[in-house]
């Protein structure tokens, strides 16, 4: 299976391949830190599933990325904190954490401590730093592209976008809201440094792609956006770490918005409570199918890049990581509506009085 | 100075706005070299190049992409073309826009520009009041001027305020209302006495304020002072001088442009009913426009809204009570 598959020739022109990766530096520097995020990621959303399936700590949902680190970390290794502007969604757990993200803030958030960016008052993957470049989602899919855009811009227009560019993400699923269209049909009009991409994993919520869109690819679209497209298989690191490079590059490099759509399938269900019976068997047994991280960790070896005590030893770090951020964590106080302000605006004289 | 519009109060306001804050810019349709599409901006494009853009026709993303920008810390001002297409961007308004502050502790200091209400011929489509849609979200201010003093100051405000401001500017009033300066500045938030009286309260504002005032005044002719009150914003609604004039006149009012089912009037008697039951020597009563879309044509449109004679003919019905 080649490592990389970039769009079609009209809208891509380079073809980065495995071989080729193999001689730069770069990359494999690119290619671990984007490993240990979606090593990381695994086992912090392991932890988060198995504090769900035990009940009573975590109030709401949980949704997690397993089977999409590779794709979303890829692209979170690209943005700088503070620099970047990133709006992740929810199967970017990966992403949030090569973003520069704490364990902490995920969470705090999902047990919604007063001490977390969120306090208790929005939840789960519902969070985010806005004045640090970092987006907290709303769950109207396709809202944030407009959102992250609107950042770059007012960069631009007083003079200091510099080489920041700004990512966004979204599913199948996404696609088809206006919001979507309406965001990245905006960038690209803008020409703004935006990535845009596309975890094709084959579902939304319980919903095939037949049922979602009627084109042949998604990534057939970026030519009616007149912005670059590129597609790589998703299950593959080195794919999504070489096609990511050069999508950021090019939107740093003032080329416009570049839509990556990565496919997949969703390996966990929508969210935990959902079982997913209602994909079929034999998809489960396709090259989409294949889980990232173990092909990440196969790759990393085979390429002489990391071998299995350094992989394990990332793995027992992140774990301690983990169980120490929740040891913490569980000590930390829940909100208390009696010390909560209920003021949903900045400026005091303009509050209302209670009138119910 | 010569008479100045409304219309012209809400460009010099933004004229303003641009230039004592680098960070203020404006967004719309074809609000850039066409001045927009009442002239809202006329001549601003040229006068601040860079700050003021055409947009596509895409109102979610206009408003997304204004939040984004507030974040970085400017502050935009959208013009919707009108009041009525802001439904395409609801969404970013009443969930992005409104939430995050309170979500995220991110000031969001937009304004939005909702050119409002109806004028003869405009249809369904082209004549909606929306504050008490937008009014029902927390984490929105709802700003309805009905003087050209107002809509020069509170836009000017409106554009300082690190919230998000639904600016509903009414149409009717843009070309109808003159003023022979801009007066002065009076805080948002503060209910204005636009006229005294004694006998009954009325509660409205935006241009029903003008049909409001005629309507006392034909009272006058029967003997009768109706207090009239211009709320200037519906949310923050001062409550506080709504009660102290029922205090004093015992009857009250509500009058307003939108539809009839909820919103800002059903607020009003709300509000004084729970908390001023005891000053009430009537029921309090409401008008508004009547329960179907706004229709085309002009005689239609006259007898769907509240007019100076439904004005008169409800307050002596709360009059005679
Ligand atoms: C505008 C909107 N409509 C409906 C939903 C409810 N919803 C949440 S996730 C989801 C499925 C999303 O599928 P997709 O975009 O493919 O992303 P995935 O879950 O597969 O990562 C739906 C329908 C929503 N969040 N936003
Ligand atoms: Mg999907």
């Amino acid at each position: 299976m080649s490592a990389a598959s970039s769009s079609p020739a009209s809208h891509s022109p380079t073809s980065p391949g495995a071989q080729a990766a193999r001689d730069d530096d770069n990359l494999k520097e690119d290619f671990l830190r984007t490993l240990r995020c979606m090593i990381r990621a695994r086992i912090l959303e392991e932890k988060l599933g198995s504090l769900y399936r035990a009940g009573g700590r975590i109030v709401g949902g949980v949704y997690l990325g397993r089977g999409q680190e590779a794709f979303s970390a890829a692209a979170g290794i690209h943005l700088r904190w503070g620099r970047d502007v990133y709006g992740p969604l929810l199967r970017d757990q990966a992403g949030r954490m090569a973003f520069g993200e704490p364990i902490l803030d995920t969470l705090r958030t999902y047990l919604g401590t007063v001490t977390g960016p969120m306090r208790g008052r929005d939840g789960n993957i519902h969070r985010g730093r806005p004045r640090e470049g970092y987006m907290a989602m709303i769950s109207h899919l396709g809202s944030l592209i407009s959102v992250v855009t609107g950042a770059l811009f007012a960069r631009r227009m007083r003079g200091d976008l510099g080489d920041s560019v700004g990512a966004s993400s979204i599913g199948d699923g996404g696609t088809s809201t206006g919001a979507f269209h309406e965001g990245l049909n905006l960038a690209a009009v803008e020409k703004l440094p935006l990535v845009v991409s596309v975890a094709n994993n084959q579902f939304a919520y319980s919903t095939p792609t037949q049922r979602q869109y009627a084109c042949n690819d998604l990534v057939d679209r970026a030519l009616g956006y007149g912005v670059r497209g590129h597609r790589i298989d998703a299950t593959d690191p080195l794919a999504c770490v070489t096609v990511m490079r050069e999508a950021f590059a090019r939107a740093r490099a003032g080329e416009g918005p570049q839509l990556v759509v990565g496919n997949l399938l969703r390996l966990a269900g929508h969210g935990e409570h959902d079982d997913a019976s209602y994909v079929p068997k034999a998809m489960r047994d396709t090259a989409e199918a294949r889980d990232c991280l173990q092909v990440g960790m196969d790759q990393a070896r085979s390429q002489g890049w990391a071998d299995a005590e350094q992989l394990a030893s990332w793995q027992a770090q992140a774990k301690r990581e983990v169980d120490e951020a929740l040891a913490q964590v569980s000590k930390e106080a829940a909100p208390d509506p009696f010390r909560e302000n209920w003021r949903a605006l900045s400026t005091p004289h303009l509050l209302e009085g209670a009138h119910e | 100075m010569s008479a100045i519009t409304y219309l012209e109060a809400i460009r010099e306001a933004q004229f303003e706005a641009l230039r004592r804050d680098k960070n203020v810019f404006l967004y719309g349709q074809d609000i850039n070299a066409f001045g927009g599409a009442f002239k809202a901006t006329k001549n601003l494009g040229a006068q601040f190049p860079g700050r003021v853009f055409d947009s596509p026709i895409s109102e979610d993303a206009m408003i997304g992409m204004a939040i984004g920008a507030a974040v970085e810390g400017a502050r935009p001002i959208v013009e919707m073309q009108f009041a009525d297409f802001s439904s395409v961007g609801f969404n970013q308004i009443i969930n992005q826009a409104a939430t995050l502050f309170w979500r995220t502790e991110t000031p969001c200091p937009i304004t939005i520009r909702l050119p409002s209400g109806g004028t003869a011929g405009s249809g369904p489509f082209h004549s909606q009041s929306m504050e008490s849609i937008y009014a029902h979200y927390p984490g929105l201010v709802i700003v309805t001027p009905a003087t050209v003093e107002d809509a020069y100051w509170m836009l000017l405000e409106s554009v300082q305020l690190n919230d998000p401001v639904i600016f509903c500017e009414h149409k009717f009033l843009y070309y109808h209302l003159k003023a022979d300066d801009l007066g002065q500045p009076m805080p948002l938030g503060k209910a204005r006495i636009a006229r005294p009286g004694r006998d009954a309260t009325l509660v409205t504002y935006s241009a029903m304020l003008h049909e409001s005032l005629k309507a006392a005044e034909e009272l006058r002719l029967d003997g009768y002072e109706v207090e009239v009150l211009d709320l200037r914003s519906v949310k923050p609604m001062d409550t506080d001088t709504i009660l102290a004039s029922v205090a004093r006149t015992g009857r009250l009012l509500a009058v307003g442009e939108a539809f009839p089912w909820g919103g800002v009037t059903a607020e009003i008697i709300t509000r004084v009913s729970a908390e001023a039951f005891h000053l009430l020597d009537a029921p309090p009563m409401r008008l508004n426009s009547k329960d179907t879309p706004i229709p085309y044509h002009p005689n239609l449109w006259k007898s769907h809204r509240p007019t100076t004679a439904t004005i008169s003919a409800r307050l002596r019905e709360l009059l005679r009570y």
